[in-house]
């Protein structure tokens, strides 16, 4: 299998207008990824599976990641008039880095398998932020196999596939209201008899034998 | 290159008759014997013909990937054991393999060999069973599948002896396996699989020629190689279809390049032919434990640079994937250098395997549902986790 | 022929069933509760304290290190520590658990509590006829019922405990060598300081702490 910069060279010169992005992995295994801006998606996949050389036919993983929101406190070095003299001041300055969500998908060439193996090809593509601006386009129309992962995805994360043929929830019961894998979900609170109760459970516990126990 | 020549495989959706207006819609599930395990078909006939199949699951959902974020590495082990809990030394291989991926680790060759013995023996009794659950969804009301636990149980009293539990085996650690052989312990698997290829005589006897089955699965369930390359399906459902996909062979994971081993392929891609290949795949995987039980090297089981305490690894992500009983059961990992993973995402092969069903089903009668459902070879852990 | 393979399969069930009557490999039902299969040595069900001797209390190996509560993955184990101290093995004065309870309604026996222990203290147990109907707190095993002796842990694991003996004798042996040469040293030193004659005070032996 091609090097990601070598795919994404491939990418570029069919595709130049496409927003694309090497990120890369530092573990040992070096499976670099691409970010790919959402409008392009559908193309730049499209061409992958289409691709000849490449012939990305097989979607073997879907999933979705929740980066929240960070709060990145910097010191800035600011020029101020300081009792009537100009001196530079140094400034913290708290600024907040938007979260987003991101689907990862991981793509394997079965017409290639056999002579060519390699690490997968990983495509990224985030959403705008975590709250109202989740949509990004489905892939099932390449690959059918991301079906039941966007699924899943939009089931556990809250991201919207626009061009999804039947985009329910398929984990938790319809009807659900939160999204379970973001790492903001709280527990609901349905606190029952636990014997051993230590950390958390603990502190839930002590809070309900103020109330009736269960 | 145009996009437009691609060939979209748009879910299925079946045209009724005039007279077919009044359908009947039935839940098959959760609650049936035949779903291996809680899961449930919402399916609309028109008379014994399907026109509508919607899987519906999520009664075993137990959001294993959460716990995996707040359990550290080792933690999770355990909890790999119960996704398919079938075959719980595959699973907890494939998370080895992923984290081993992800922090550098090597494997000695000792446990390399174990893995392979062990995984291949998880193979056997899994298709065992699975030819096993298949009879008993036609009706044969058990008699294949007590033949295969027979076997079963002596492969669970090896894995008892060498890892303490039949089923949840938590036997494989990043870096290579977690206790030594048992003294013994190769000798008798040596012995048990001088039987095994005895015990599928005796199931293709029973079963292989058997006009009855035959008659019900021949050109029932017919998937298309385009259709499954395209679904994602893996495993012996793929090569029944005639695509030559093993991840053994294509990986090159472990030391299987040492064995020398066939993939059988199916021609038509209905039931019969999984049935075959599960049968074939298991003589092959027979051939893979004799060549490596000869030549187990002496040696340590663990790669001294692995911690058991106070794992972590560097910041990164890896995608590691081996060729499970039931298809490519890969893990997703991406590690933000403390002792939790930030993501752990299990690549489910039931689920991705499930994704065709209506596609299959569609047209079909209802009693062959049951049987195509039972020939994709679910587990319930693995599609919920 | 028609029916050609329904008739061998055939075949095959009669060779099983008449075999059934005159092998043993062919009858493979085991008629539990009134028979059962010898346990295999490995086996592993549900944790449980050793102790050495025949106090269960003063003999505890545990030393309330809190390792498996941390390293539990469905965090079972509920552990507070002692304030006072008593000895171990070695003599050395160690806290141990005022509570260690198990819950064994959530522990999955994964063993992975026996694999970090330090100190030898938790094995695996192989009962597993534990049922109980009081759903309030009749599976959560504290102290007094978790602490089973060394005995047992040789009747139910004899190659283990073997090992375990060994090991925790070598340590032992080690610990006492160590003493033992810092108090040769000492020794030296003090004769050395006597013999001197404006020596400056005698330096005291340097405190070894016992490896444990």
């Amino acid at each position: 299998m091609k090097t990601a910069e070598e795919i994404l060279a491939a990418i570029k010169s069919a595709l130049p207008d496409a927003g694309l992005e090497l990120v890369l992995n530092s573990s040992p295994c070096a499976q670099h990824s691409l970010r790919v801006a959402a409008k392009d998606m559908v193309a730049v996949a499209s061409f992958l599976r289409a691709d000849p050389v490449l012939a990305l036919d097989f979607c073997s993983n879907a999933t979705g990641v929740d980066w929240p929101g960070k709060e990145i406190s910097e010191k800035v070095k600011v020029t101020k008039v300081v009792e009537g003299e100009q001196t530079v001041v140094e400034e913290t300055i708290k600024r907040v880095e938007p979260g987003y969500l991101e689907a990862v998908y991981h793509l394997f060439s079965m017409k290639n398998g056999p002579t060519d193996p390699g690490g997968p090809v990983v495509l990224r593509m985030r959403t705008a932020n975590r709250t109202d601006q989740v949509e990004l386009p489905s892939l099932t129309p390449v690959w059918r196999s991301a079906e039941f992962q966007e699924r899943e995805i939009f089931d556990l994360f809250g991201i919207v596939f626009t061009g999804h043929p039947d985009l329910r929830r398929i984990l938790m019961w319809d009807g659900f209201e939160d999204h379970p894998m973001r790492r903001d979900y709280v527990d609901p609170d349905d606190f029952e008899y636990e014997p051993t109760p230590h950390d958390e459970v603990l502190k839930r516990a002590e809070a309900h034998k103020t109330g009736a126990v269960a | 290159m145009s996009a437009t020549e691609l060939k979209i495989f748009r879910p299925p959706v079946m045209d009724v008759t005039e007279e077919g207006d009044e359908l009947l819609e039935v839940a098959m599930g959760p609650h049936h014997p035949s779903t291996h395990g809680v899961f449930r078909m919402d399916v609309a006939l028109d008379g014994e013909r399907v026109v509508k199949l919607k899987p519906v699951f999520g009664y075993l959902h137990r959001n294993h990937e959460k716990i995996a974020e707040k359990a550290s590495y080792l933690a999770s082990m355990p909890y790999t054991d119960r996704l398919d809990y079938f075959c719980s030394l595959t699973n907890n291989w494939a998370y080895a393999l992923a984290v081993e991926k992800l922090a550098g680790l090597e494997v000695p060759e000792r446990a390399e060999y174990i893995r392979v013995i062990t995984a291949e023996l998880t193979r056997i009794q899994n298709h065992a069973s699975a030819i096993g659950f298949l009879m008993q969804e036609m009706g044969a009301s058990g008699t294949p599948l007590m033949y295969a636990f027979r076997e079963r149980e002596k492969i669970l009293d090896l894995f008892e002896e060498l890892t303490g539990s039949r089923m949840m085996c938590n036997y494989m650690r990043f870096g290579g396996c977690r206790v030594e052989l048992p003294k013994g312990w190769l000798e008798k698997v040596k012995t048990i699989v001088e039987g095994l290829p005895e015990f599928l005589d005796e199931v293709e006897a029973l079963l292989t020629g058997n006009e009855i089955l035959m008659a019900r699965t021949q050109g029932v369930g017919v998937l298309k190689p385009d259709l499954a390359i395209n679904a994602g399906v893996t495993g012996p459902m793929l090569r029944a279809a005639g695509v030559n996909y093993d991840i053994r062979k294509i990986d090159h994971y472990g030391i299987y390049d040492r064995f020398k081993f066939r993939v059988p392929l199916g021609d038509h891609g209905d039931i019969y032919d999984r049935y075959m290949i599960r049968v074939l795949e298991a003589r092959e995987s027979i051939e893979i434990l004799k060549q490596a039980l000869q030549d187990v090297p002496a040696g340590p089981i663990m790669d001294p640079k692995s911690k058991i305490r106070g794992f972590r690894p560097k910041v990164g992500e890896a995608y590691g994937r081996i060729e499970a009983p039931k298809g490519e059961l890969g893990f997703y990992l991406i590690s933000d250098g403390s002792a939790n993973p930030y993501r752990y995402r299990v690549r489910p092969p039931s689920l991705i395997n499930l994704t065709i069903l209506e596609d299959l089903c569609l047209g079909q009668n209802v009693a062959d549902v049951v049987l195509i459902f039972g020939s994709v070879d679910i587990v319930l852990g693995e599609v919920d986790r | 022929m028609l029916g050609e393979g329904i008739l061998k399969g055939l075949g095959e069930t009669a060779k099983n069933f008449a075999g059934s009557f005159v092998s043993k490999e062919r009858l493979t039902t085991v008629q539990y509760p009134e028979e059962r299969i010898a346990p295999i040595e490995n086996t592993r069900d549900f944790p449980f304290l050793v102790y050495d001797g025949t106090d269960p209390m003063a003999g505890l190996r545990c030393v309330a290190c809190q390792i498996c509560e941390k390293e539990c993955p469905p965090k079972c184990i509920y552990i507070v520590k002692s304030t006072d101290k008593k000895p171990d093995f070695v003599g050395k004065m160690q806290i141990y658990p005022a509570r260690f309870d198990i819950d064994i309604s959530v522990c999955m026996s994964c063993q992975i509590c026996v694999e970090v222990c330090p100190f030898e203290a938790i094995k695996m147990d192989t009962e597993f006829e534990l049922s109980t109907t009081d759903r309030f707190g009749g599976l959560l095993f504290d102290r007094e019922h978790l602490s089973k002796s060394n005995e047992h842990y040789h009747k139910i694991h004899p190659t283990d405990a073997a090992e375990v003996d060994h090991r925790l004798a070598e340590e032992k042996a080690k610990v006492k060598a160590k003493a033992k040469a810092a108090a040769e040293v000492a020794a030296a030193k003090a004769a050395a300081a006597a013999a001197a004659p404006a020596a400056p005070a005698p330096k005291t032996a340097p405190d070894k702490e016992p490896g444990a």
